[in-house]
């Protein structure tokens, strides 16, 4: 059996039932709730654990950054089945843009030489997208972005990749980074068993200066771009509400009717 | 003060330059002198017109990629380009699935800075500053370039209106792909479409959207037959798309398609700001959903407190009846 070594990347997120405001100080996230793993990287994270099984042999380990020493959607993710994390936690972090994110990132993960890199195709909360791409772009590998589904095949993955028209079939050598669609797996509730074990699971902090990088180079120091405004956007006016009596179709016919559609 | 030069990715769909690129092209004139594109493949020539009449002087085309996905051979082959002095002040990307490989692949390549998901982009001297709307739109937030281009803007779909400037067909010309190193391999070995009836998601004068309201995967026919009613097309919160009720394509919202249809019926669906943020500017919205504090009834002009349940059946056989 094949020994198979995958790092995950996991963005612990404000919960989107409660995603907080831009900070008008900082203009970043303000990020005194409670984070919450984004459900998007549970997939990646259920993807990773199925393809360990299937290897016999080998396991998932968890990279994640947060500038507050935040852990709590790390735990999540090994009451899951993760063996380990990296968590990249450092005052200096906040700020940094997806470029600075994915440098950072890839640092860690190539302390681990994976097989395999895996993360979400994009955050909820930020939504940017670019960053698995960004990591396979500095750590040189290839990548293959919003995957529907993965299976290794000896020393390269066979992937299903999204498309605007279907989907591809695309090959892959490994070592790479794959960024998942949400859904492409259904992700466990992590047991009671695995919620306790994952207490005792090591969690390897470290700052940017233990990655090599200087206080300049990351945060908003290090970032290429500067947030310039912040406005609240033009908002729609609501319009008419009405309860079904049940003769509300009527009301949506002649709307339909009044538009000219029907 | 404009740009002396912008690239823009060309991108094409069954043989069509997209509505997208034709979008960023009328864009990039008001912001830049001279604007090219860029172009993953070996058949611009059959683009070569509708680009020049959208303001494209020049396409660079990279050329047969031999089934290699696009993002790795054309960052590296627009990254060698700036490199030799030839390359843009800016690059401006769709927000689609390689657009975002390309843009993301590029900025490390140059170690520049991507700004995603733009809805505007203006200049401010000789930078550039995007407006990217958070918080489900209720928040605009610009930000600016720091430092040296070329900048790298991701920009949503729709963002602006694309108006032809009556250009002479663009000249076409090679783009060396420099050798790929250890970032080559990802290849596509088989492409699988995904036949539709009726129009497209995002071409649509109609939509109708179902949600988690619709109560299980089989209702979604409701959806369909509405739509099919009414002669749009049928699309549905991410929810239903994470859950496997109907595939990724019907997805609108932040992930997935950004449509603006003259129409918009919203079925089901509480409103996530993932999902106002891809519909919201639809001309007209309607809005059946049981809950009266869902998101969905502030952004409706007729909303309906009800049991999508009873209101689709009984507006589908309406219709059916006229």
């Amino acid at each position: 059996m094949p020994v198979m070594n995958v790092v995950v990347c996991v963005k612990q997120i404000p919960d989107p039932a409660d995603p907080g405001a831009l900070d008008p100080e900082t203009r970043t996230l303000k990020r005194d709730v409670k984070l919450i793993l984004d459900e998007s990287d549970s997939y990646g994270v259920e993807m990773a654990l199925q393809l360990v099984d299937a290897a016999g042999e080998g396991e998932v380990t968890l990279v994640s950054m947060a500038p507050n020493d935040e852990r709590s959607g790390l735990a999540t993710a090994l009451a899951m089945g993760a063996s380990e994390a990296t968590l990249i936690t450092d005052e200096t972090l906040l700020g940094s843009d997806a470029l600075t994110t994915a440098k950072l990132l890839a640092a860690a993960i190539g302390e681990r030489s994976p097989d395999l890199v895996i993360a979400g195709s994009e955050s909820s909360d930020g939504y940017t997208g670019t960053v698995p791409e960004q990591i396979a772009a500095v750590m040189d590998l290839p990548s293959v972005t919003a995957a529907k589904s993965i299976t290794v095949d000896g020393d390269s993955v066979s992937i299903e990749r999204q498309t605007n028209a279907g989907h591809d079939d695309v090959t892959c050598p490994m070592p790479c980074v794959v960024s998942v669609t949400a859904g492409v797996v259904e992700p466990r509730y992590p047991s009671f068993k695995g919620i306790m074990a994952a207490k005792s699971k090591p969690v390897d902090v470290k700052s940017a200066a233990d990655l090599g990088f200087s206080a300049d180079q990351v945060g908003w120091a290090g970032s290429g771009q500067e947030i310039v405004d912040v406005a609240d956007a033009p908002q729609r006016e609501a319009g008419e509400v009405i309860e079904d009596d049940g003769e509300a179709f009527g009301r949506i016919v002649a709307f339909l009717e009044e538009l000219k559609v029907i | 003060m404009t740009l002396s030069k912008i690239w823009v990715l060309a991108e094409a769909e069954d043989g069509e330059v997209s509505s997208t690129t034709l979008e960023l092209l009328t864009k990039a004139r008001d912001l830049a002198d001279t604007v090219e594109c860029v172009y993953a493949g070996d058949d611009a020539d059959d683009l070569a017109e509708a680009l020049g009449e959208y303001g494209c002087e020049t396409v660079h085309q990279t050329g047969d990629l031999d089934g290699a996905l696009v993002g790795v051979p054309t960052a590296a082959a627009i990254a060698a380009a700036v490199d030799d002095g030839d390359g843009p002040d800016a690059f401006l990307c769709g927000t689609s699935y390689d657009g975002r490989d390309i843009a993301a692949r590029l900025s490390v390549k140059l170690d520049r800075t991507v700004i995603t998901n733009v809805v505007d982009i203006e200049l401010d001297g000789d930078s550039l500053v995007g407006t990217e709307p958070v918080f489900g739109g209720a928040t605009n937030v610009k930000t600016k370039f720091a430092g040296e281009g070329p900048y790298i803007v991701l920009v949503r779909p729709k963002s602006f209106a694309a108006e032809p400037s009556d250009g002479d067909e663009a000249d076409v010309e090679d783009l060396d792909v420099p050798d790929l190193g250890s970032s080559a391999g990802a290849t596509v070995t088989e492409r699988h479409v995904e036949e539709s009836d009726g129009p497209k998601l995002d071409e649509a004068a109609l939509v109708v959207s179902g949600g988690r309201g619709l109560g299980e995967s089989e209702k979604f026919e409701m959806v369909e037959s509405l739509a099919k009613a009414l002669g749009g097309a049928a699309g549905a919160s991410r929810a239903i798309v994470d859950a496997g009720w109907v595939p990724y394509s019907y997805q609108v919202g932040q992930t997935g398609k950004v449509v603006k249809p003259d129409v918009y019926i919203a079925c089901g669906i509480s409103g996530a700001t993932q999902h106002l943020v891809g519909m919201k500017g639809s001309k007209h919205i309607i809005a059946i959903n049981k809950d009266d504090q869902a998101p969905i009834f502030g952004v409706a002009d007729l909303g309906i407190v009800g049991d999508v349940h009873k209101v689709m059946p009984q507006l589908i056989e309406a219709l059916e009846n006229r």
